[in-house]
């Protein structure tokens, strides 16, 4: 997958959830949002990149997708 | 002229307190307000008439329904005379047969018995001939008023003919072109043996505002009006009911059949969601059904570079189930995917999400739906609990206020449009979200209060700025949030909006629309009573489409405009069954009825019926089977009825992504774009071809029935039996009403729904189950479907896809009344007579700016690529904008639209493209060779095998 492409939508999905006061909790909607709507290799790939540092994400993304469950 | 035995009651009905009258000696009961005509109708008693007709109000001007009422002097007209408890009709007598026969003697002076091309459905010539009526002794040129207002036949329209001599200037077309379709293009010129009918300033139909909707040939009561498809097919054998197969409306037609093929669509009357109307699509363009275009034999290929092979339909399946085999094998289960079509039916879209999920093995399923009304079902899912909008069309008649966001009715919904254009005449407000001076802001007795003319990419700061206005100036109903909402979402919301950076003042940088009509638009929808909102793509297709939804649901909850008539959020839904396929599970995510697949309890209960194991990830969407195409690991791909290659955006992202893959196997009916990078073609079956159900935008399921044979063999459904079957995934239904009763049986809200109760009741609102087992017309009374509905902080997030001095212009996209979508149906028939290319609309300013003229070539350039466009140089654009249709694949609109995509769905940004516009000479020369091969038609070569 395209990691540019990922992380852009990563961080589109983050863009709606920072309107939350509580970064905590809008870390969760994004962790939740991914973990329901991105398929497994998209999931990898994203974990992926955050273990090589998360270039590019936001902090709300960033810490969502480390939170992010192990992937089948 | 009536459809095939239609029982016209004369008057439209009526809804006062019960009656009770005499008519010809037996006792009739109706509703107070009903017209004596009417009531005589029902008791079958009907009485001779030529001007009236249930469709339209009563005109009084035939003088042929005259009656006698006891203790009234002279002969009332029954059609203007209501009923009255114990009145004492006769409806015939000595007196009234003679004073019947003088004016129809005087009728048949003007249109001679035998004159009509099809006498035994003329109403003159059938009255003429029930009263023994043969030559009139009226007859002659001096009192002929054809004499004084000859003109020759009127065969402008490609669909239907006005031959004056024929009519009898009764005001039907032109009462119905004004009530029933609101156009008011016809008229009745001059007077006395004068008075003849006329479109616009007596222009030929063609040239004249007259929309093709067919109303005033329908209302016709003599063949002056008729279709020339009957004029050259002949009368009509037998007649089918079926659902059209265009725009989300789902209007109820009627199939007449002449020797095996259809020779006129009629809107059916007791059509619940078109009310017996229809539009320029719906009525006249289904000649592309039997098109020498259709492709009717399977073909495959190795390679995309060879040509076309035509095969069996046994080879062909063969070899797709074949080569999905050894790609699984090779690449893994999740290495292949299926596409839903919108254009199908329920039980089509419901067994392709079966064959992927259960003999693919995977979720990688998605729809059509992805690319436009995705973020309607995210959003409305999580604010209110069901993926479907409120209302019932019908609904729009209780509306006080009316508020149109992003969508063009009159041009993508014209059916509903009309009836939204009576609520207006009758004094409903209007309120306008869009970019584009659609043509309800202003039209024939309708003028919207406010425009809000937005800058592309801007909804969610509108909505904000909206809702701003309703918190702080204290327009919320508060007791209907306390009883029905969260209160933490609500009290949360409210304090977001209240922000002043949320206010029209300070939204007016951003949106363009002055506060002062923010806030008066406002308070306008806020006070109602009943305040309605409709909308289109113009709200998903952005990259905050799922939030625009979610905040119109946050308005109408803060507004209490939810539960009842009247009210309500409704999504205008682009293709016939936009709704169904979303339904029917075609998210990769979803089973049937919305329910994710990673529930173990739902998924257990589609293991046990298809008696399979199932994944409990969800799948690819269509954009990320792309990237996944891209990457390679997803090589092959089975798409039933979509046209990734025009319809979705970024061309050249998609066909670099089509061409990845090994195979790819398409199920058309045309030769589609998409076609181009396809291994098997397997032929398709039009909508005329096949049994099933549509599902409209009011939750409306309606029967789709076989009106001719499948010019292939197999209708659509059946092909994905076999292919399923050639996978080892046995399939074996013997009609789709099996496949529904699997559909029921597996969703909560299709409980009730059978083939027989569709019969019975004419179609089914879902949730159709034991709570409500005539269907729901509308949605959330007394408390939404989640629950307590919930309010979402929708902060607005500007659009990466911005104006800069390289792309200096936004440029957003719509359709146009004579086209449909991709065009694959539209572009062939004669519809092309309205709208034969796309143009890009542009504002006076910028064209000047740039030494543009009217019907310039201009070179449209974006960062995903570039095309060119004929220009349009209109004031329905404002400076800044330009905007264009994207019906003919030569004109490329998607190869400039980007990759963006609404944050939730992945629906994509087409509204909303960063371009620069400038004159060229010509246009490119892809376009050139592409307009010289028209039309399309794949290459083949005969009964050569190329992969045996």
């Amino acid at each position: 997958m395209d990691i540019e492409r990922l992380v852009a939508m990563a961080n589109d999905i983050a863009a709606f959830f920072d309107a939350e006061p509580d970064k905590a909790v809008a870390a969760e909607g994004v962790r939740f949002h991914l973990s329901r709507f991105w398929e497994p290799r998209m999931r990898r790939a994203i974990i992926e990149h955050v273990g090589k540092g998360g270039e590019g994400l936001t902090p709300t993304a960033r810490a969502a997708v480390e939170k992010l469950g192990p992937v089948p | 002229m009536y459809a095939k035995d239609y029982h016209d009651l004369g008057t439209p009905a009526a809804k006062g307190e019960s009656v009770t009258l005499e008519i010809d000696g037996a006792t009739v009961t109706v509703p107070a307000g009903t017209s004596i005509m009417r009531a005589a109708a029902l008791a079958d008693r009907d009485i001779p008439k030529l001007c009236a007709t249930d469709t339209l109000k009563h005109f009084g001007s035939c003088r042929v329904c005259l009656v006698e009422i006891e203790g009234r002097k002279g002969f009332p007209a029954s059609c203007t005379t209501e009923v009255a408890a114990g009145m004492k009709v006769r409806t015939q007598s000595e007196a009234l047969e003679k004073t019947r026969r003088g004016v129809l003697e005087l009728y048949v002076s003007e249109h001679p018995v035998g004159s009509c091309p099809d006498s035994s459905r003329c109403e003159l010539e059938t009255l003429a001939k029930q009263h023994g009526i043969g030559e009139s002794r009226f007859a002659g040129p001096k009192t002929s008023r054809h004499v004084h207002t000859h003109k020759p036949v009127d065969h402008s329209n490609p669909y239907f003919r006005f031959d004056n001599d024929l009519c009898i200037v009764c005001s039907r077309c032109v009462r119905a072109c004004e009530e029933t379709q609101g156009t008011y293009a016809l008229t009745i010129e001059g007077r006395g043996l004068e008075s003849r009918v006329a479109a616009s300033q007596d222009e030929t139909f063609l040239d004249s505002e007259c929309v093709s909707c067919g109303a005033c040939v329908e209302a016709c009561p003599t063949g002056a009006l008729m279709e020339k498809s009957i004029l050259t097919a002949g009368l009509p054998q037998k007649a089918v009911a079926t659902t059209c197969a265009y725009c989300g409306v789902g209007c109820s037609l009627v199939a007449e059949v002449t020797d095996g093929t259809v020779s006129r669509m009629v809107p059916n009357r007791n059509g619940r969601a078109n009310q017996g109307h229809a539009c320029v699509k719906g009525r006249f363009a289904y000649g592309y059904a039997t098109h020498q275009d259709r492709v009717t034999r399977p073909l495959i290929r190795k390679s995309i570079a060879d040509e076309w092979t035509e095969v069996s339909w046994e080879e062909a399946i063969r070899y797709a189930a074949s080569e999905f085999k050894r790609i699984q094998a090779r690449y893994g289960r999740d290495s292949i995917g299926g596409i839903t079509s919108s254009r199908c039916t329920n039980e089509e879209t419901f067994l392709v999400q079966k064959l992927v999920r259960a003999a693919f093995g995977t979720n990688n399923v998605d729809t059509c739906a992805r690319v436009c009304h995705s973020p309607t079902g995210y959003g409305l899912k999580h604010t209110l609990g069901e993926s479907a909008g409120t209302q019932e069309f019908v609904s729009v008649q209780q509306a006080d206020v009316i508020m149109v966001i992003g969508a063009s009715p009159t041009e993508a919904h014209p059916v509903f449009a009309s009836q939204m254009k009576r609520r207006l005449r009758q004094g409903a407000r209007l309120i306008v979200v869009d970019p584009r001076a659609i043509p309800l802001v202003k039209s024939a007795h309708v003028e919207a209060d406010y425009h809000l003319r937005l800058l592309p990419g801007t909804n969610v700061a509108i909505i904000n700025a909206l809702a701003h206005v309703v918190v702080t100036e204290g327009l919320t109903k508060e007791d209907y949030i306390a009883e029905r909402c969260e209160r933490d979402s609500y009290e949360k919301w409210k304090k977001f909006v209240a922000d002043p950076i949320n206010s029209p003042e300070a939204m007016e940088k951003v949106t363009g629309v002055p506060a002062a009509d923010i806030r008066g638009a406002a308070r306008l929808y806020a006070k109602g009573p009943n305040g309605a909102i409709y909308y289109g793509l113009g709200v998903t297709e952005h990259s905050q489409g799922s939030t625009m939804v979610m905040g119109i649901a946050n308005l109408a909850m803060a507004t209490g405009n939810l539960g009842r008539e009247g009210v309500g959020v409704s999504p205008l839904r682009g293709q016939n069954n936009v709704q169904g396929s979303c339904d029917m599970g075609s998210f990769p995510h979803e089973f049937s009825g919305y329910r994710h697949v990673s529930d173990d309890s739902v998924r257990a209960q589609f293991e046990a019926m298809w008696k399979v194991q199932l994944s409990g990830e969800q799948g690819l969407r269509i954009p990320n089977m792309f990237e996944a195409a891209l990457d390679g690991s997803f090589r092959g791909m089975y798409i039933q009825g979509e046209d990734l290659a025009q319809s979705d955006p970024n061309t050249s992202h998609v066909t670099a992504a089509l061409s990845a893959l090994e195979c790819l196997v398409i199920q058309d009916i045309f030769h589609n774009e998409t076609a181009k990078f396809a291994h098997v073609f397997l032929p398709g079956s039009s909508f005329l071809e096949k049994d099933g159900t549509f599902t409209n935008a009011e939750r409306r399921i309606s029967r789709v029935r076989k009106v001719m044979e499948p010019l292939c063999g197999y209708a659509d459904w059946e092909v994905t039996m076999l292919l399923s079957n050639a996978l080892g995934y046995p399939m074996h239904y013997r009609h789709p009403s099996e496949i529904m009763d699997e559909i029921a049986a597996l969703t909560p809200t299709f409980a009730g729904v059978t083939y027989d109760k569709i019969d019975e009741l004419g179609s089914i609102q879902w949730p159709c189950n034991d709570k409500a087992p005539a269907g729901t017309p509308t949605m959330h009374v007394g408390q939404f479907v989640r629950g307590k509905g919930k309010f979402y902080v929708t902060a607005y997030v500007p659009t990466s896809e911005r104006t800069s001095s390289k792309y200096p212009l936004l440029l957003t996209t719509g359709r146009i009344l004579s086209q449909y979508n991709v065009g694959a149906q539209t572009r062939r028939t004669a519809n092309l007579a309205w709208h034969s290319e796309d143009r890009l609309e542009m504002h006076p300013h910028d064209a000047e700016a740039r030494g543009i003229e009217h019907g310039d070539w201009v070179g449209v350039t974006s960062r995903a690529g570039d095309t060119v466009l004929r220009v349009e140089i209109t004031e329905k654009v404002a400076p800044g904008v330009v905007y264009t249709t994207f019906h003919f694949p030569e004109s490329g609109a998607n190869l400039i639209t980007t990759e963006n995509s609404d944050w939730a769905t992945n629906c994509p940004e087409y509204k909303v493209t960063a371009v620069q516009v400038v004159k060229v000479a010509q246009p490119a020369s892809w376009q050139r060779r592409r307009q010289a091969a028209l039309p399309a038609s794949p290459r083949r070569r005969p009964q050569e095998s190329p992969v045996s």
